[in-house]
């Protein structure tokens, strides 16, 4: 008997464990929405609907289940990538006044200070006097400060050059690299709450490498719906108008810039550069509708921005003012009287949708920067329910056409197998649940593939014990040489599996991941099954019955 | 002697060398003819290697692809192409196709405008076709995705021969190597002669085949370590004969019950994962075939060391992990 008692326990606790967290998945329907129930009522207290749901699975049961993938649930998934190019510039333009306040300071000095035209991520300023340089580069030294990041240690946040009159302040590798990191956090905070706004279920939001967003959205119709929700920066504005025109080539002039208008096609607005208030003043934003019945959009100052605004409107009484979202005018309003109360309202050529869209984004936020799509991918929930389907029915047919298969080769001790495979399958389940991993098609291809191969242990060690009975061993003798003999091609085999699993699983995006993910976890599980959990059948049944001879 | 299943005459002897040159010069043929068929007809890359964007269209109708064609040449989006598809678990009022389109110039995904153009166009020839799946793949991402598709196949060869060369000797890795070879430049060459979708998930299938080959072809070489240990002064050739024929039977039954499970999937699986179980059927059919006639005889003509129990060589006796250990 190779198995002592609390080994005995312990391979039949594991196997019991196994059924156990395995069980809520063939109650698929019904324990999702148990889940769903307790996370509603956690969010939004209970309701008689809620509690009923909740009452579908017994509080007591575990009920992890294994995700789906998109491509079983249906869903959209979306890669994107964020442009961190596009905040240096606005970095570089809110350093220009800082660097005109010190550099006017020491005008004796430097004389007269001028920005010029410089790529995106530099400052470049030309100063009267070139004596002056020295000085002047001194004062943008005294702009900047250490970086504070694990590689760039040492490293000041921006580089200055100066040459002749120009003076120029760029960002350095190490500032960039934080901006950047700071840039894409943003990102995924910002939409992480913009698709929490909108209320779907587990959506996965997350950084892939340095400057990508994987998110993927369960439920949701079209890739491009979702693309609307988080692919608008939703970067809002109010800024003076200096003219209205339907030139589109006029030049702005310093300190302005010249918009198109979004709703009027060939007018255009020059503006002045700096806002009066953004919408990162704003506490709140919702759907309303104005006093003729159209959809709009309310919103409120916080204090400092409604402090602006009052102070803005009043001195400006009669003045036209723009709401600008994204770089496009969404109106230009005339101001009436001061607005000192800190709410307002953007009308415009509104649907209730958009409005809607639109209160939510301003809501969440702006995106620090711009996103481009590298991928999509849309797949239908029915497209989905018919993978299910095909996968359940492929592998109930599969399970059966192996296990006839084992019991016509082996008998007995074939039968033996049959109960091994079909714990590995709930050893299976039972992982993936525990992990949350996420089961996809190929995942399922990888779960009906393990049964193949998970005989293989099986087959080998009877093989070999058939072997062991030829050559004249008893039967305990054969069946002991046999699982033993076997093993060092049992280890071999699934060590070179492990190997193309593991990279399987660091190409793998998506479905091959998840493909990846039970090919693996068969693996290792098909080893304790076919080789431990059959050696105990076996030693169970030998010294219970205690046959003379036995046939493989 | 109760009945069994015997795929293969409890005893044989075998000799699977006979025809060495033909079986070897098959494979070697194969393996040519593959690379060239590979090289002249092209793969048939899915957009996962491509770029460009793939729509899955349902409808009540029969397909009438000439319509279809029609329908989409005036939108002018470059090269479209369309494919119906069919499968077993298709209703006879449940109509499918792919329709794939080209990267659009300037553009990393397909915009939504576009997707609504072609959904209206297609309308105009069934009315009630309905999108079960869109999916875009930009320039950016395919050239990735190639380089990591290729860079992981050979990371999971080199791992292979890495993990068989410590755990048996140089030329047995090798020989596992020139198998796998052959196993993946085939697999790569049918799907070339068939023009069948060559994405993302065929590449997922040759690790996996990368993997089961390995696995065959380990088995038949434990069983010979084993074996020259035990018959030090038998010829190699007839050692390799012995021991093939030893594990004949285990590997008949492995490979054929892997491929029950597989064929299930092929006809049941539904045509979503078709390409991906034919790609992983084909290896695995393949894998069988090189353990036995191509894995051995490369290493046949290496030599081996037949002195297993030298110091420092190989301790002997199998050395698989002892999970339990008798009284």
């Amino acid at each position: 008997m190779p198995f002592s008692l609390w080994k005995r326990i312990l391979i039949w606790g594991i196997c019991l464990l196994a059924v156990i967290y395995a069980l809520p998945n063939a109650f698929y329907p019904r324990v999702e929405r148990h889940n769903d129930a307790i996370a509603r009522i956690e969010k939004t207290g209970e309701t008689p609907e809620l509690a009923a749901d909740r009452a579908l699975w017994p509080n007591w049961a575990p009920s992890k289940i294994v995700n789906l993938g998109l491509d079983l649930r249906g869903g959209a998934h979306l890669l994107a990538e964020v442009q961190v190019a596009d905040v240096y510039k606005a970095r570089m333009n809110s350093l220009w006044p800082e660097l005109r306040k010190g550099l006017t300071a020491e005008r004796a000095t430097v004389g007269g200070v001028r920005r010029v035209p410089a790529p995106d991520g530099e400052l470049r300023v030309q100063i009267e006097k070139p004596d002056g340089l020295a000085k002047a580069m001194e004062v943008a030294q005294g702009l900047t400060s250490p970086v504070i990041s694990l590689t760039g240690v040492g490293q000041r946040d921006y580089k200055i050059e100066g040459d002749g009159n120009t003076l120029s302040m760029t960002m350095s590798d190490a500032e960039r690299a934080a901006t950047d990191d700071r840039t894409i956090q943003q990102s995924l905070e910002i939409i992480r709450r913009r698709v929490d706004e909108v209320g779907t279920r587990e959506p996965t939001i997350q950084r892939e490498g340095t400057n990508r967003i994987l998110i993927q959205v369960p439920g949701i119709g079209s890739a491009a719906e979702l693309k609307g929700l988080i692919g608008t920066t939703a970067k809002l504005t109010f800024q003076p108008v200096v003219k209205r025109t339907s030139d589109g080539t006029e030049l702005a002039g310093a300190g302005n810039v010249l918009l198109p208008s979004l709703e009027e096609p060939g007018v255009f607005y020059v503006l002045e550069d700096t806002p009066v208030v953004t919408g990162e003043d704003l506490v709140d934003a919702r759907p309303e509708f104005d006093q003729s019945g159209q959809p709009s959009v309310g919103f409120r100052f916080d204090p400092s921005g409604a402090r602006r605004f009052g102070d803005y409107t009043a001195e400006n009484v009669g003045q036209l003012f723009a709401i600008v979202l994204d770089g496009k005018v969404i109106s230009a309003p005339r101001i009436n009287s001061a607005i000192p109360g800190g709410s307002g309202i953007i009308t415009g050529h509104f649907t209730v949708e958009s409005s809607t869209n639109l209160a939510v984004l301003l809501r969440a936020g702006a995106l620090p920067a711009g996103m481009t799509f590298l991928e999509e991918r849309t797949i239908g929930p029915e497209l989905g329910q018919d993978s299910i389907d095909a996968g359940k029915l492929a592998a109930t047919v599969g399970y059966v056409a192996v296990a006839l298969f084992m019991i016509a080769s082996y008998g007995f001790f074939g039968t033996l197998a049959v109960v091994a495979l079909a714990l590995n399958i709930a050893m299976i389940f039972a992982v993936l649940s525990l992990i949350g991993a996420t089961l996809t098609l190929p995942g399922i291809a990888g779960i009906v593939l393990t049964m193949g191969m998970a005989v293989d242990a099986n087959v080998l060690i009877y093989e070999r014990i058939r072997e062991e009975l030829r050559r004249g061993n008893g039967p305990a003798r054969a069946i002991e040489i046999g699982y033993e003999k076997a093993m060092s091609a049992i280890t071999d085999s699934n060590m070179t599996a492990l190997i193309s699993t593991a990279i399987l699983f660091f190409l793998g995006a998506g479905p091959v991941k998840g493909f990846a993910v039970t090919l693996t976890i068969g693996v290792i599980t098909s080893v304790f099954s076919a080789v431990l959990v059959t050696r105990l059948l076996v030693t169970t049944w030998f010294a219970w019955r205690r046959p003379k001879t036995i046939v493989v | 002697m109760a009945w069994r299943l015997k795929l293969v005459p409890e005893k044989t002897n075998w000799d699977f060398f006979q025809w060495q040159t033909l079986t070897f010069g098959i494979s070697v043929f194969a393996v040519v003819a593959s690379i060239v068929i590979t090289l002249v007809m092209g793969l048939n890359f899915g957009i996962d290697f491509k770029g460009g964007t793939t729509i899955r269209t349902e409808s009540g109708q029969p397909i009438d692809l000439g319509a279809y064609r029609t329908a989409l040449e005036g939108l002018k989006m470059g090269d479209v192409s369309i494919t119906e598809v069919f499968d077993p678990s298709f209703g006879p009022d449940k109509h499918v196709a792919m329709v794939r389109i080209q990267e659009q110039a300037g553009q990393q995904a397909l915009a939504p405008e576009d997707v609504q153009r072609v959904q209206t166009a297609l309308q105009t020839v069934a009315p009630d076709v309905k999108f079960a799946a869109v999916e875009t793949v930009g320039p950016k991402v395919s050239g990735e995705l190639i380089r990591s598709a290729v860079l992981s196949v050979l990371a999971a060869t080199v791992a292979i021969c890495i993990y068989v060369w410590l755990r048996f000797e140089w030329q047995f890795s090798i020989g596992a190597v020139a198998s796998l070879v052959h196993d993946v430049v085939v697999t790569i060459g049918i799907f070339a002669l068939f023009q069948i979708k060559f994405d993302l998930t065929t590449i997922a299938a040759l690790l996996t085949i990368l993997g089961y080959s390995i696995n065959d072809t380990v088995v038949v070489f434990d069983r010979l370590r084993e074996n020259l240990m035990k018959y030090k002064t038998m010829p190699l050739r007839d050692v390799m004969n012995l021991s093939v024929n030893e594990t004949l039977s285990r590997t008949l039954m492995t490979s054929l019950s892997t491929l029950i499970a597989l064929g299930s999937l092929l006809i049941f699986g539904g045509d979503v994962i078709r390409s991906f179980v034919f790609a992983i059927f084909i290896g695995i059919l393949l894998g069988t075939y090189s353990s036995i006639y191509v894995a051995k005889n490369v290493v046949l003509y290496l030599g081996v060391k037949r002195d297993w129990s030298k110091p420092g060589a190989d301790k002997g006796g199998p050395k698989g992990t002892r999970f339990a250990t008798g009284p």
